[in-house]
């Protein structure tokens, strides 16, 4: 506690983790829960739909690789925007921040133009059948939690900007990054289970 | 963000507001938090006893007509919903907020402002699912909601639509409270008390916030399933869409076993404080109890089929469901060896307290043993969907938990208030309690083995049913009786009870090294733990208190209102889903600006 002003931030803790980075871990721990159950649910209702389209007949593997190798690149970009902010060097922050929100935004267009063309020109609608209600609740969800992520990192942007940001809080960084890995490996076992094993 | 604050000038606690609403909507301490869930739970606790009320005048009697058919499926449907998420889970919330820091050692949970949204997320779910009273829509589909009842075919209008979004809000509120709970655990011990040291109740409220991070997730999907059913047409649990409505059940159980064990455990966790205070002597076995219920936890989420076997899952995963199921039976009964041990050759002393936690063990075991009972699936196709189930879960839910839940009203209670609860009405209670509740609910043991099924709203005369429902419904009053005795022993002492002091009964554990009620900051300094029951070891030694500067500056976090906020906006959003998808935007938004405004918010 005694060492200088910057250990003002870090509370003494009995396990001496960071509280806030603990509870984000638990809050990750409950998200696989509820990925989990939205997998199985898929994974329970594959070739149970009734009526077409289905899975073989509509999912796009290459375009949806592409998507996600820039999800993928979008961890490394975020590694290094932490390793900016923890070095204090902001420039650097500010750049790999931008370059993560807009692979990030880059993949959520792609999952806009793929919803978009699933229903207009496929035909395959969330009511249409199992694998439509299945599909798009499961990857819609996991789209929504890229929305946020993209939207948490443009705010520590702003605050990079706005010069509040700096190695005494790279915790903040830190932990939307544990966010935005999670939400990537998610990715990695949805584009698995549901688009390369068919 | 944590609150184990270094001694710092009284800056910020100086200018909060001690008194008056305001104070408490924006407060952000654990004690009024932890105050604010126990009246709050007790008033939907009396709601769901006038339900229960209800259903037993109109069960006193072959065909009578006191409710309607309608009307009383919807009686038992909201009894069930709002004893297990606004009654039994929240006043163990209640004890968690209010005990747990104190068992610790630390001035508050590790996110305080956190702690407030989860009690306001809780009081508005609350308030809108008995709304639906007020719309005359009220859920009707039983508390398990089994597809597919609950599809827009068979439950047009909003009544399940209030239970689905009331259960997604409390479940907001259950895991950020959980969350909370197991930072605070782990992180904010004093400084020596290692796992082994810790409290019996913190451990058990350990558990409980981990089977609620892990099972909550899981309804919530089921939920959002069925949100999409209802408002897009979806067809998830819809077979005629090819839906499969035992996914529903899997889903719903799969949170609903757990479930039942974040309804005990807590109370577990209350008797094993209040029977070696009361017997004198250390808890006996201690490591067994804390891996017991570490085992209960996690064996929890592997049993949830038995409340399915009726489906039809065939004779392996039934005689997987049925040995998993019995296995529970084993740290169950290493715990309740354990208490009774532990009153073994001790210097009992028998306060209302104790009585409560020893009735716990009495009607625990009864309830066990008619769980052991239908944990065998051919038994089960018996006894299910008879009264005798519902016999089974009220002897360990009324009779485990809502002891416990008493033994530790009687326990703490001067800790909170300073003042001791009389014992002379806590013996009165007690007494009608158990009469009450065993005439209750005995009965419907035998009444179910003769066949009388659960949710029907009457029966007809000359089935043998007659006389023993008449005795349940005499019990149901007794109970009423109970619980006015109680409220008017908790009025009353609030008052004018005897001042407690400090320590009243010569306690264990740390919170009683401090007065009674705690000042804001619970410890002007952090006591060193070096035993388990480090209290109990202290005055033993002749070591005397623990040290205390003599002018406490304690920098407390500032009082907030943002997460009143922030639960407003949540409860828009789910009410805009029901009824407008502009509300549901503008819900989002304002939640939205609520966590903004919080997150770069002082903490103080």
């Amino acid at each position: 506690m005694a060492t200088a002003a910057a250990a003002a931030d870090h509370h003494y803790t009995t396990t001496g983790l960071n509280s806030r980075k603990m509870l984000f871990w638990t809050f990750l721990g409950s998200e696989c829960m509820f990925f989990g159950s939205l997998i199985s649910t898929y994974l329970v209702y594959k070739n149970h739909s009734t009526t077409g389209p289905y899975p073989h007949e509509v999912l796009n593997i290459p375009l949806t690789s592409i998507s996600a190798f820039v999800l993928l690149m979008s961890s490394l970009t975020m590694v290094l925007a932490l390793a900016g902010v923890q070095r204090d060097r902001i420039g650097q922050a500010k750049l790999w921040l931008a370059a993560t929100a807009f692979l990030g935004m880059i993949f959520i267009g792609n999952q806009v133009y793929e919803f978009h063309h699933f229903v207009t020109s496929e035909g395959l609608t969330l009511q249409k059948n199992l694998f439509g209600a299945s599909f798009f609740v499961l990857t819609g969800f996991h789209g929504a939690h890229v929305t946020v992520g993209v939207i948490w990192l443009l705010s520590l942007l702003i605050m990079a900007f706005s010069g509040k940001l700096s190695s005494k809080n790279s915790l903040d960084v830190e932990i939307a990054g544990l966010y935005w890995h999670f939400v990537d490996i998610v990715w990695i076992g949805i584009f698995t289970l549901i688009y390369l094993i068919q | 963000m944590t609150s184990v604050a270094v001694p710092a000038p009284h800056v910020a606690a100086a200018a909060h507001a001690k008194t008056g609403l305001w104070s408490w909507i924006t407060t952000v301490d654990h004690k009024r938090i932890g105050i604010l869930y126990f009246v709050t739970a007790f008033i939907f606790f009396l709601a769901g006893g006038i339900e229960a009320t209800m259903m037993r005048i109109q069960l006193a009697a072959p065909n009578a007509t006191f409710v309607d058919a309608r009307t009383f499926n919807a009686l038992f449907t909201m009894h069930g919903t709002t004893m297990v998420f606004l009654a039994l889970m929240p006043l163990s919330a209640a004890f968690f907020n209010f005990v747990v820091p104190l068992q610790l050692g630390a001035r508050d949970v590790a996110f305080p402002r956190l702690n407030a949204f989860s009690y306001w997320v809780f009081l508005l779910g609350g308030l809108f699912l008995n709304s639906s009273w007020l719309f005359k829509a009220a859920p009707d589909t039983g508390w398990f909601g089994y597809a597919n009842l609950t599809s827009k075919t068979f439950s047009p209008g909003h009544a399940v639509d209030f239970w689905m979004l009331g259960l997604q809000i409390l479940g907001i509120a259950s895991l950020a409270a959980a969350f909370n709970f197991i930072v605070t655990i782990l992180n904010l011990r004093a400084p020596g008390m290692t796992f082994m040291r810790m409290p019996i109740f913190c451990w058990m409220t350990l558990v409980t916030s981990f089977l609620i991070i892990l099972a909550f997730p899981v309804i919530t999907v089921a939920l959002v399933l069925l949100m999409f059913d209802r408002f897009t047409g979806t067809s998830f649990f819809v077979p005629a869409g090819g839906g499969d409505p035992v996914l529903w059940q899997h889903l719903f159980w799969i949170f609903g076993h757990p479930e039942v064990y974040i309804l005990i455990l807590p109370a577990m966790g209350i008797v094993s404080e209040v029977l070696p205070t009361f017997s004198r002597k250390p808890l006996f076995g201690y490591p067994f109890v804390v891996y017991s219920g570490l085992f209960i936890g996690i064996l929890g989420f592997g049993v949830w089929s038995h409340h399915m076997f009726s489906v039809g899952l065939g004779p392996i995963a039934d005689s997987v469901f049925a040995i998993t199921t019995m296995l529970i039976a084993i740290p169950t009964g290493v715990k309740i060896f354990n208490w009774i041990a532990t009153l073994w050759g001790g210097h009992i002393r028998p306060t209302t307290a104790f009585h409560f936690a020893v009735g716990f063990i009495a009607m625990f075991i009864l309830g066990g043993l008619s769980g052991i009972e239908h944990a065998s699936p051919p038994a089960d196709l018996q006894q299910t969907d008879t009264y005798f189930v519902v016999a089974h879960f009220h002897y360990v839910l009324f009779g485990g938990t809502i002891l416990g839940i008493f033994a530790g009203i009687y326990y703490w209670f001067p800790k909170v208030t300073g003042r001791l609860l009389s014992e002379g009405l806590g013996k009165i209670h007690f007494w009608l309690t158990m009469l009450g509740f065993n005439l209750t609910f005995f009965p419907m043991h035998l009444l179910g083995l003769w066949g009388m099924p659960r949710r029907i709203y009457t029966y007809d005369k000359g089935l043998g049913f007659d006389t023993l429902n008449l005795v349940c419904t005499i019990g149901a009053f007794v109970l009423v009786i109970s619980t006015l005795v109680f409220i008017v022993n908790m009025l009353k002492s609030i008052r004018g009870g005897k001042p407690s002091g400090p320590d009243p009964w010569d306690a264990r554990t740390i919170e009683w090294s401090i007065p009674s009620p705690p000042p804001e900051y619970n410890f002007a300094e952090i006591p060193t733990i070096e035993h388990r029951d480090d209290l109990w070891e202290r005055k033993r030694s002749g070591k005397g208190p623990y040290p205390q500067p003599a002018n406490a500056h304690v920098h407390m976090p500032n009082p907030s209102y943002w997460p009143l906020v922030t639960a407003i906006g949540i409860l828009l959003f789910f009410i805009g889903l029901m009824l407008s998808i502009y509300l549901a935007i503008f819900g989002f938004v304002f939640t939205a600006f609520g966590i903004y405004r919080w997150a770069f918010e002082p903490a103080g």
